[in-house]
């Protein structure tokens, strides 16, 4: 790509609004991954007692099983959000990024 | 045999307490003892095998160019590039080492499985779009698009090659053990069955093969890991709670499984571990290498996406299938246990819980096929590690760095399929060498590089303005050299490996990527921010031109693009 082209759609107001909103959206999504990852990991290295914790009483699944599952279950969940708006609604703002530039 | 068998048990549970997460992370199964020939298992393989090279026929109609070699001409859908991720990962080390580990100690099981995953959304958040918008064919590619060619891209040719060998030692080691316990046969058969075969898919059939020999693999191992899983909850009225108090009724620890044990000891390792789990996956050139297989950005995130979720499937129901092992198991030690006796472990050592729950729920025709699929597992990822480091070398090395970008296709495709031919016989001798080596330590190690050698390098080199080359190739460097160095110095190799005093290791964590990565980081800033040159600061005004391609996929290098 030649600069000035890149210069040109750097300055489209279009293209900022994608980079900004997507890297927001990516960086937000990030945090919240590494948050209930390494606070999970924190939880087993200092708080083993009460993940062992029964559910319920008489019961035998501890707290730390549905946590655990729940985990993975989050990892898919917040995977396929970020993929099915990037897809849709970022997707659209860079169709319409590239369709301008093709304009010019 | 017996007391072979006791003996390796034995040994595992001393590697789990020694080695931690590079046990139930690597593709290491231990020694194991020879078992009877299986000939059901072989005739399934056979089955797989046929198959796989009837794909690999017309797949070698469909690869004429350097582009169809490495990338199948870019013409992969999303979910199919997806369940190929998803092959990649779900190794036999995690198939069987997974549901072997939740087998011996329950809870511990799951705390890895989520360890192997959440590399994914970070992957996907952060990398996979601007992989597939700057990237053709090799992940230096990326991370080479505004630097000095040479030097970065002999960077990232080592960086990809080390990895890979690594990763590719423990897979033919596992291969050859594996092959022993489930088919009956010698060590040196399997061995050289995999070097064959694998150097077959790639040498004719290119990315075209390896994927779909990869997409089969995941299907069956889907399929197998969901039937058994099924039939544990079946048992059980679909109701876990009634699976998981049976399993503590039967269990030499009782009630402890149901908390975490000894896997995690010290947050340190804990985070670092950790780490390298999940930034290693956005430096894994095998896996990188997906991302230019999909015609789009689109679609590279459609992968991740399905990657993600099968992959977390999978490991769901690991779970139950080493629960269910607990209790279908010991309901029969004679047929599962040596002499019949539960104290003195499986018969095949600790890692065959899996399989043996196969023939527990499904008799001996479902025992063949999870025998064949796991088997066809460590075949699949060798040929995908071969094809990444086939493309770092004739890419990377020969025609970017010793033809400086003048080699046309041709030359190119011969170098690649020269260098599979001699990574293949390369891997079968290593193979052999490595057999009675303790190789526990050897897929960590390999994530431990990819998240410091690798992962900072294509970071920085697309998210950050002011790295130069200068940085990426000091700071890389610093990355692969601390990596491998403290690992070791490391347990898991100090005293595992060298044999040296229990608990002398210099470094005593289970893995450097704590220190390594953030070293890698740390000289990627400090190189380049004092890096003045004349180089540096047209690398800086590249960058804006590489941030547009990267953000809008214009100018992407598409399907038809060779």
């Amino acid at each position: 790509m030649k600069d000035d082209v890149a210069a040109r759609i750097a300055a489209n107001p279009k293209y900022q609004k994608l980079k900004s909103t997507r890297a927001g959206f990516s960086i937000v999504m990030t945090i919240l991954m590494m948050v209930v990852y390494y606070g999970y990991i924190l939880l087993i290295a200092f708080n083993k007692e009460w993940l062992g914790t029964k559910l319920g009483e008489g019961m035998t699944t501890s707290v730390g099983i549905p946590l655990g599952l729940g985990v993975i279950a989050f990892t898919i969940i917040i995977t396929n959000i970020y993929v099915r708006r990037a897809n849709t609604e970022f997707d659209a703002l860079n169709a319409e990024v590239v369709r301008e530039e093709g304009r010019k | 045999m017996m007391t072979q068998t006791t003996r390796n048990t034995l040994a595992l549970v001393v590697g789990l307490a020694a080695a931690g997460a590079a046990l139930a992370a690597g593709a290491d199964l231990g020694q194991t003892s020879k078992q009877a020939t299986n000939w059901v298992a072989i005739g399934m393989f056979g089955a797989f095998v046929a198959l796989t090279l009837f794909i690999t026929k017309w797949a070698a109609a469909k690869t004429r160019s350097a582009a169809d070699f490495y990338t199948a001409g870019g013409g992969i859908t999303g979910f199919q590039n997806g369940l190929a991720i998803a092959g990649d990962y779900m190794s036999a080390a995690s198939f069987l080492g997974i549901s072997g580990l939740v087998f011996a100690s329950g809870f511990d099981g799951l705390i890895f499985s989520i360890g192997w995953l959440v590399g994914w959304p970070v992957i996907t958040f952060l990398m996979a779009e601007r992989l597939r918008n700057l990237g053709k064919f090799t992940f230096a590619d990326v991370a080479a698009y505004r630097f000095s060619q040479t030097p970065i891209r002999s960077f990232a040719a080592t960086g990809s090659l080390v990895v890979v060998a690594f990763y590719m030692i423990a897979q033919m080691v596992g291969a050859g053990q594996l092959i022993k316990v489930l088919f009956g046969l010698e060590y040196q058969y399997a061995v050289v069955i995999v070097g064959v075969l694998m150097m077959m898919y790639v040498l004719f059939g290119g990315m075209t093969a390896t994927t779909w020999v990869q997409i089969i693999k995941a299907v069956m191992l889907l399929c197998g890991a969901t039937f058994m899983a099924i039939a544990v909850l079946y048992q059980f009225n679909f109701n876990p709670e009634a699976l998981f108090a049976k399993a503590v009724e039967v269990h030499a620890k009782h009630d402890l499984i149901m908390a975490p044990g000894g896997l995690i000891k010290d947050p340190i390792s804990a985070i670092s571990v950790g780490l390298a789990l999940m930034f290693g996956t956005a430096g894994l050139p095998h896996i990188l290498m997906r991302f230019f297989t999909v015609p789009s950005a689109a679609e590279a995130r459609k992968s991740v996406g399905w990657a993600t979720t099968w992959i977390g499937y999978f490991y769901i129901l690991t779970f139950i299938i080493g629960f269910g092992a607990i209790v279908m198991l010991t309901q029969d030690p004679a047929s599962y246990y040596v002499d019949g006796d539960i104290a003195k472990g499986l018969k095949g050592g600790g890692n065959m819980a899996a399989v043996h729950l196969a023939n527990a729920v499904g008799g001996n025709v479902f025992l063949g096929f999870i025998s064949a699929v796991a088997f066809a597992t460590i075949l699949a990822v060798v040929a995908g590690l071969t094809l990444s480091g086939a493309s770092a070398v004739s890419h990377d090395l020969y025609a970017t760095v010793f033809k400086k970008g003048n080699a046309d296709s041709a030359a190119e495709l011969r170098v690649s399929k020269i260098t599979t031919i001699c990574l293949g016989i390369l891997a079968v001798i290593l193979g052999i060498l490595f057999e009675k080596e303790n190789v526990a330590y050897m897929v960590m190690l390999a994530f431990a590089i990819a998240c410091s050698a690798n992962f900072p390098v294509l970071f920085m080199s697309v998210l950050w303005k002011d790295c130069t080359t200068r940085g990426a190739v000091a700071g890389g460097t610093v990355g692969l050299l601390m990596s491998v160095g403290l690992t070791v110095l490391s347990p898991a190799v100090w005293e595992a490996v060298l044999l040296n005093e229990k608990g002398s290791a210099p470094f005593p964590y289970s893995s450097p990527a704590l220190f390594s990565m953030s070293a890698a980081f740390f000289v990627i800033w400090l190189v380049s921010i004092l890096d003045r040159s004349a180089q540096a600061s047209k690398e800086r005004a590249a960058f804006l031109a590489q941030q547009v391609r990267s953000e809008t996929g214009i100018g992407a290098s598409t399907a038809s693009a060779h």
